[in-house]
């Protein structure tokens, strides 16, 4: 921080008193027919535009501080927040607090903020799905929740057509949305980038549009009441038991569903995704078939939607297309993109601060979108890559690696002679 | 015995632009071929159409991989052509960045393992062993290339020669019988290139590869190839030693134009 900052802000902070001056200081007031002068609101604006003038600085500096250390190549180090994640004297009490938490959860609190926590689990899972298809295999997908329509009207029509339960469908469910992906799969193989954002986007409206408008299918916008709750081996819930029990379900399908994601970018099909995104022609040319991989990016991302969308039906005992909008996708690619994309934690963090924190700021809900938009500006000036970043420092193969690496290291023969730069 | 790779009569338009006009090549096994011509002449298209990126017009491409049978391959994609044998290098390096070293050579296996998603969730004893085969024998790969100190750095963050001998890595990963290479000693100082040198030979003496390249860097042409094929305008100008080219006028006349008399 040099005077020319100081400098600067000040020339800011003056500016923006001159441009306000005449609707924040100058009121007339006709009643009176006298002019109000309020100097303390002068004041204010300056102080405050010279404050936060300096803190964007005082940031912008430090990105730029940060991105030179990484030309210079020191950021192999693995970053703070991530060397406390890999402490096992950090997280395993951590995770036992948290899991205690989780379960004492619906018994502390009332039915109301449970039912928000099982809200935000479901974004949990969305957003972990949608990571599959964008933040693994570079997919841009913004119409996501089309998938999620499929899985809840799969339950909530076949239920209502056939009385078919709940643990029924749930595979139905997995299935349907399953094969809406490859669906959806098939037409947009060969494109990218913006095309790809277009064409998802589009088939996203398709679905909403027609569960809408085709009243003999879906019952139009009136949608579907009186879906059943899950049931467990036939036992009637009161309905504060059954928010229970849709939470610990959602906890189990939380779970399940990093377990598997973990799992599969850890593989040999996760690294060709990986590959499929990073370059689509080197990773053909590398034998990897680009149709299949991104068919299974798009079945698999797809079939947690349909999935949490049976759940979503049982949750809410009532759906219309209304819940399917794109500001629903908006939402999920925007917790996948804030959390940090290939990051199963970022995800999970992202899900929680955008479902959780508007609902627990409903105090000041006329400020909410500004606040949403505010930080979204934020983040992706000051860390594009989300909260937590990089799915390659996560990667746990390399730790194995490392262990069949080192062992051998010692027999490696000279040095290779290009500098690591 | 018959050539390991066999074109006859390649042809590729581009609309009313013909970039190869009736090529013929091959290569025997074991043999280092150099593909040379002036900027231009149409010699990535040529690596494009046999890989499988552009399909061909009009012609033959043909391999016989050692022990296996002899396969027409244009109009393959090019997955199933490097699963056939044949691995290529780019002339602008495209590595996956934001991969480590180790993963990228990983990836190279991946057309020579199977595990699939059901492999991947439950990871019984098969897909673990499979895994850690990958795992050593990119690491052996790594070791051959001189990058083994590397395996764990991101790929972007190598020097450009490494990033180089990376995408040879990448490519040797997939087992073939043919690599490819487009332009190796590009930007490469002349230490880097004669270490390319001795690395492609090696190459090709221990693991039985053989190479064609394409290469502007002369002195490299003239000391690995035991045959160069020269292009110009997307035909073949001439073909031959090292020494037959070098004195061939047709080659002189191509790449430095043609004298005048005053």
């Amino acid at each position: 921080m040099k005077i020319q900052d100081i400098k600067e802000s000040f020339f800011i902070a003056a500016w923006l008193i001159l441009l306000t001056f005449p609707i924040m200081v100058i009121r007339v007031n006709p009643i009176e027919d006298v002019i109000e002068w309020r100097w303390w609101n002068l004041v204010l604006v300056g102080t405050g535009s010279f404050i936060f003038s300096f803190v964007w600085r005082y940031l912008m500096h430090r990105r730029e501080a940060g991105e030179k250390r990484k030309d210079s190549g020191d950021a192999g180090d693995i970053p703070p927040s991530q060397r406390l994640l890999r402490n096992p004297r950090f997280y395993v009490p951590a995770l036992i607090v948290l899991g205690i938490f989780v379960l004492a959860f619906p018994f502390l609190f009332s039915a109301y903020q449970v039912n928000i926590m099982t809200t935000a689990l479901i974004y949990v899972v969305l957003g972990l799905g949608l990571n599959i298809v964008v933040g693994l295999a570079g997919l841009l997908d913004l119409g996501y929740v089309a998938f999620y329509a499929v899985g809840a009207y799969s339950y909530a029509l076949l239920n209502h057509h056939y009385g078919l339960g709940f643990w029924t469908v749930l595979p139905i469910g997995a299935f349907m949305g399953a094969m809406f992906g490859v669906l959806l799969g098939f037409p947009v193989l060969r494109l990218r980038g913006d095309y790809l954002a277009i064409v998802t986007l589009g088939f996203g409206e398709i679905i909403r549009l027609v569960l809408e408008n085709w009243n003999e299918f879906s019952f139009g916008p009136s949608g579907i009441a009186n879906i059943p709750r899950p049931g467990f081996f036939g036992i009637d819930f009161s309905l504060e038991a059954s928010t229970r029990y849709i939470y610990f379900l959602m906890i189990a399908m939380a779970l399940f569903t990093i377990f598997v994601v973990n799992r599969l970018q850890n593989s040999r099909i996760g690294r060709a995704w990986i590959a499929l995104r990073e370059d689509e022609i080197a990773c053909q040319a590398m034998g990897i078939d680009k149709t299949k991989t991104k068919l299974t990016a798009f079945a698999l991302g797809a079939t947690w939607a349909g999935m949490v969308g049976v759940i979503f039906a049982a949750k809410t005992t009532f759906i219309n297309p209304a819940s399917f909008t794109f500001l629903e996708s908006a939402i999920i690619l925007s917790i996948v993109v804030l959390g940090g994309m290939g990051s199963i934690i970022g995800v999970i963090i992202g899900a929680l601060v955008l479902i959780l924190l508007p609902e627990y700021l409903r105090a000041f809900s006329e400020y909410r979108m500004l606040l949403f938009g505010a930080i979204m500006v934020i983040m992706m000036v000051f860390r594009p890559q989300g909260i937590v970043s990089g799915v390659r420092r996560t990667y746990q193969f390399k730790g194995k690696g490392d262990k069949a690496v080192k062992t051998r290291e010692t027999v490696t023969q000279p040095a290779p002679t290009a500098d690591h730069s | 015995m018959e050539p390991i790779l066999e074109v006859k009569d390649l042809t590729m338009d581009f609309g009313g632009l013909r970039a190869l006009d009736h090529l013929d090549l091959e290569i025997d096994k074991g043999e280092i071929v150099a593909l040379i011509g002036p900027n231009g002449a149409g010699k990535t298209t040529f690596f494009n159409c046999i890989t499988g990126i552009y399909t061909p017009t009009e012609g033959d491409v043909v391999i016989s991989p050692p022990g296996k049978k002899r396969e027409r391959i244009n109009g393959l994609k090019p997955n199933h052509v490097t699963k056939r044998g044949m691995a290529r290098t780019f002339q602008n390096i495209r590595l996956f960045p934001s991969m480590t070293v180790l993963e990228n050579v990983m990836i190279g296996r991946h057309c020579r393992t199977r595990s699939g998603i059901a492999g991947a969730v439950f990871r019984g004893p098969g897909t673990r062993e499979e895994e850690q085969k990958v795992v050593d024998k990119s690491y052996e790969i790594l070791e051959k290339m001189g990058l083994s100190r590397f395996v764990n750095e991101l790929a972007r963050n190598l020097a450009y020669g490494a990033q180089r001998r990376l995408e040879i890595a990448r490519a040797m990963a997939t087992e073939p019988f043919l690599i490819l290479l487009d332009e190796p000693a590009a930007g490469m100082n002349p230490q880097e290139t004669n270490e390319l040198d001795q690395l492609i030979l090696k190459i090709r003496d221990d693991e039985g590869i053989s190479l064609l390249l394409i290469e502007h860097d002369m002195q490299l042409v003239m000391s690995l190839s035991d045959r160069i094929f020269v292009m110009d305008y997307g035909k073949k100008i001439a073909q031959g030693t090292p020494e037959e080219i070098k004195n061939n006028p047709v080659v002189i006349k191509a790449y430095l134009g043609e004298e005048i008399d005053a």
